[in-house]
């Protein structure tokens, strides 16, 4: 009796509340009209008004920007819950702190070893490894096709040998490590788990993370191999493994990174990227593979540009509509396949080539949004990178950024501060509807790999690449030291690391040293059977680990799989 | 020749870089500056962009070059062009090149590179520039 009269009581109250709530509102709306009245009366200062991402901002957000909004509950709850707004983890910064992960490779994998112990020397948590064009390619370093570019812009890995090097005296049980390769990702990836075996480290116990991620690089980023089905189907292979062998190991990035260094919007990012996702989760299903048994490891990764607050409602929006999908559309039980983990980068397209060291501090602001975005791990961009790759130097000071960040700024104190800012929740909600509106649209072009195969990603990126261009140009988008603020004659006064052409040489002679040494009975039988298995339906991560552990070479396997794949032809325009 | 001949460019992507934004940027601003633009797409090698050249018969070869090879893949264009007897075409430009390896570069007979910052307007006006002082009559 008494708990229904309790039960009236509080709807009465609710109803007292609601009407309070609506009057305050009403109160608003009339005092907000007088306020833009004399807002509107003193003209505004000659900048634009719109963001980076072309994105129309108004001066002043208040509750009323929110009122449409569900309420509090649903779509922003407490971190770690549903739908995880306000961060994946219950705990966030307070137990642990974002990995600093600072993407490194030059030169060969001796070299770069080196680096990697002077980085976790200096504090790095984990490792990040970038790889040179001719392996992002799946060419070995002594393919004519490599002429010029071996160990230039990463490290140069043709076979298990080059990997055991890489990882030399770094304990694979103890540092996670992620690796920055799509097209042969596969085997790149059996090259790691082959190498931790060289260590005595089996695979169930590998932490890292491969970025893997295909339908990007047709999109963005254009380190291709095969066509769209063949290389999800690996895709898919190496959740299937991931999922019984190497359950700690991440394997995929579902990268918006390059996405947006291409050109475009943080919506379009935002958009893409989660698009991508929802791609690979269909496609493991429609592989048979339980949604529970593969979603908690799929990972992602994303930009951080100059506009602060898009980029904290962008990283927010992401968790949450990435929740909601998850979830709703792809009756995912568990919520550790809810969950959305993500990498971050600053923005390499945003430094510039003037004044390089103002580029410390857009590194800085970047690194902040980062953090109030609620990011898991975060690679800080060197000062010198428009130039070269980064010194040794430029390096240290862009992780001590992130380590003032971390240890001085206190921001780490409490979880997404930002969360209940009138114009950080409103920005989180535009940036939703923005990118469920791209989805309705990539949808009606019949999905993701047809909108690939017309060239709509590309053409939507390089527009918008084109605008962002115009604007600078025109002088409406200050670029501190380049369209404003220049200095005398411009030149450029910066050390920058420079790779030795001999380092093609020493890769040469090591391959043909590689070489003369394998059983050359073991790789044909290996390279074989692997053709063999890409015309059937079996896993082919097996297959490539049998030819890893053989000593076959990258561009041996790539080809191997080629012959019965083929490669993939860009739609060309601009 | 008349005066109204348009400029042929050939924008190109040599080597493994796949980093085609710039590219595009600039054969689009190219384009709207009212010249023939031909792109090449992704991953050529110097064989590849000297013979579209030729056939084509351009005027201006582009090159947009972020991967570091630039040491490479600039003087074998070059070498290329001159062995094709296309030595009259202007190969210029841009990317992640330092300003010594630019300088460099330029003294091997290769047009003006431009880096990082760079304002399409001031491409354009270059090529207009070496139009105006080449073109064979």
């Amino acid at each position: 009796m008494s708990t229904i009269e309790e039960d009236v009581t509080t709807t009465r109250d609710l109803a007292a509340l609601v009407r309070e709530r609506e009057e305050e509102l009403a109160e608003l709306k009339v005092r907000l009209r007088e306020w833009e009245d004399a807002f509107g009366a003193i003209p505004a200062r000659d900048a634009l008004f719109t963001n980076i991402s072309g994105r129309e901002v108004k001066a002043l957000y208040t509750p009323l920007d929110r009122v449409e909004a569900e309420g509090y509950g649903e779509g922003v709850g407490l971190p770690g819950e549903f739908p995880f707004t306000r961060g994946p983890y219950t705990t966030m910064y307070r137990t642990r702190l974002w990995t600093m992960r600072q993407f490194a490779g030059f030169a060969t994998a001796e070299e770069t070893n080196q680096r990697y112990k002077y980085l976790l020397k200096h504090g790095q948590t984990g490792l990040s490894v970038a790889f040179d064009f001719p392996t992002l390619m799946g060419y070995d370093s002594d393919h004519p096709r490599s002429l010029g570019e071996v160990g230039v812009c990463g490290v140069a890995i043709s076979s298990l040998a080059d990997m055991e090097t890489l990882f030399d005296g770094i304990p694979l049980d103890q540092v996670s490590v992620s690796m920055t390769i799509n097209g042969p990702a596969i085997i790149l990836f059996c090259f790691y788990v082959a190498a931790a075996e060289k260590q005595g480290v089996s695979a169930d116990i590998l932490r890292g993370t491969v970025q893997n991620d295909i339908l990007k690089e047709y999109q963005a980023q254009h380190a291709w191999i095969f066509p769209p089905e063949p290389a999800l189907r690996c895709i898919v292979d190496m959740f299937s493994w991931c999922s019984t062998h190497a359950p700690k190991y991440n394997p995929i990035s579902i990268s918006g990174y390059h996405i947006r260094e291409a050109g475009a919007t943080a919506a379009q990012e935002l958009a893409f990227t989660l698009r991508n996702g929802f791609e690979y989760v269909e496609r493991g299903i429609a592989a048979g593979l339980d949604v529970d048994s593969f979603a908690p490891r799929l990972s992602f990764f994303f930009d951080v540009h100059n506009d602060f607050f898009e980029e904290i409602a962008k990283l927010r929006a992401a968790r949450r509509i990435w929740a909601r999908g998850m979830r709703d559309r792809y009756g995912a039980k568990s919520p550790e396949s809810w969950r959305l983990r993500t990498h971050a980068q600053t923005a390499g397209v945003s430094l510039t080539a003037q004044q390089p060291e103002n580029n410390i501090v857009r590194v800085a602001y970047q690194a902040l949004a980062a953090a109030l975005g609620g990011t898991q791990s975060l690679h800080t961009n060197s000062m010198d990178e428009t130039l070269a790759l980064p010194t040794e130097k430029a390096v240290r000071i862009a992780l001590r950024t992130q380590q003032v960040l971390a240890y001085e700024s206190g921001v780490t104190n409490t979880i997404d501060p930002l969360a209940g800012s009138y114009f950080v929740e409103s920005l989180t909600d535009e940036l939703e509807r923005d990118a469920l509106a791209l989805f309705r649209e990539i949808d009606d072009l019949g999905g993701v790999v047809p909108a690939i195969e017309t060239g709509w990603f590309q053409q939507e990126i390089a527009s918008a690449a084109m605008r962002q261009q115009r604007e600078i140009e025109a002088g409406e988008r200050v670029v501190v030291g380049v369209n404003d603020f220049e200095e005398g004659s411009g030149k450029i006064e910066i050390d920058v690391l420079r790779i030795d052409a001999s380092v093609e040489e020493k890769q040469r002679s090591r391959m043909a040293e590689l070489r003369q040494r394998r059983d050359a009975a073991e790789v044909e039988r290996t390279l074989t059977a692997l053709t063999e298995a890409c015309r059937g339906h079996e896993n082919l991560v097996p297959r490539i680990l049998d030819c890893a552990r053989a000593y076959c070479t990258l561009y041996e396997i790539r080809h191997a799989m080629e012959e019965i794949f083929g490669s993939y032809k860009e739609p060309v325009f601009f | 020749m008349s005066e109204n001949r348009k400029i042929r460019v050939l924008v190109a992507k040599p080597g493994l870089d796949g980093h085609d934004r710039g590219a595009k940027v600039i054969a689009a601003a190219f384009r709207d500056a009212g010249f023939e633009v031909i792109y090449t797409g992704l991953h050529q090698t110097p064989e590849m962009i000297v013979n579209a050249a030729v056939q084509e018969d351009v005027d201006v070869v582009a090159m947009s070059i972020l991967s570091g090879a630039h040491m490479t893949l600039f003087p074998r264009v070059k070498a290329l062009l001159d062995e094709a007897g296309a030595d009259h075409v202007l190969l210029t430009g841009g990317g992640i090149i330092p300003e010594e390896d630019a300088a460099v570069l330029e003294g091997q007979g290769i047009g003006r590179l431009f880096g990082p910052g760079t304002s399409t307007e001031d491409a354009i006006a270059y090529v207009r520039d070496w139009f105006a002082q080449h073109e064979p009559v």
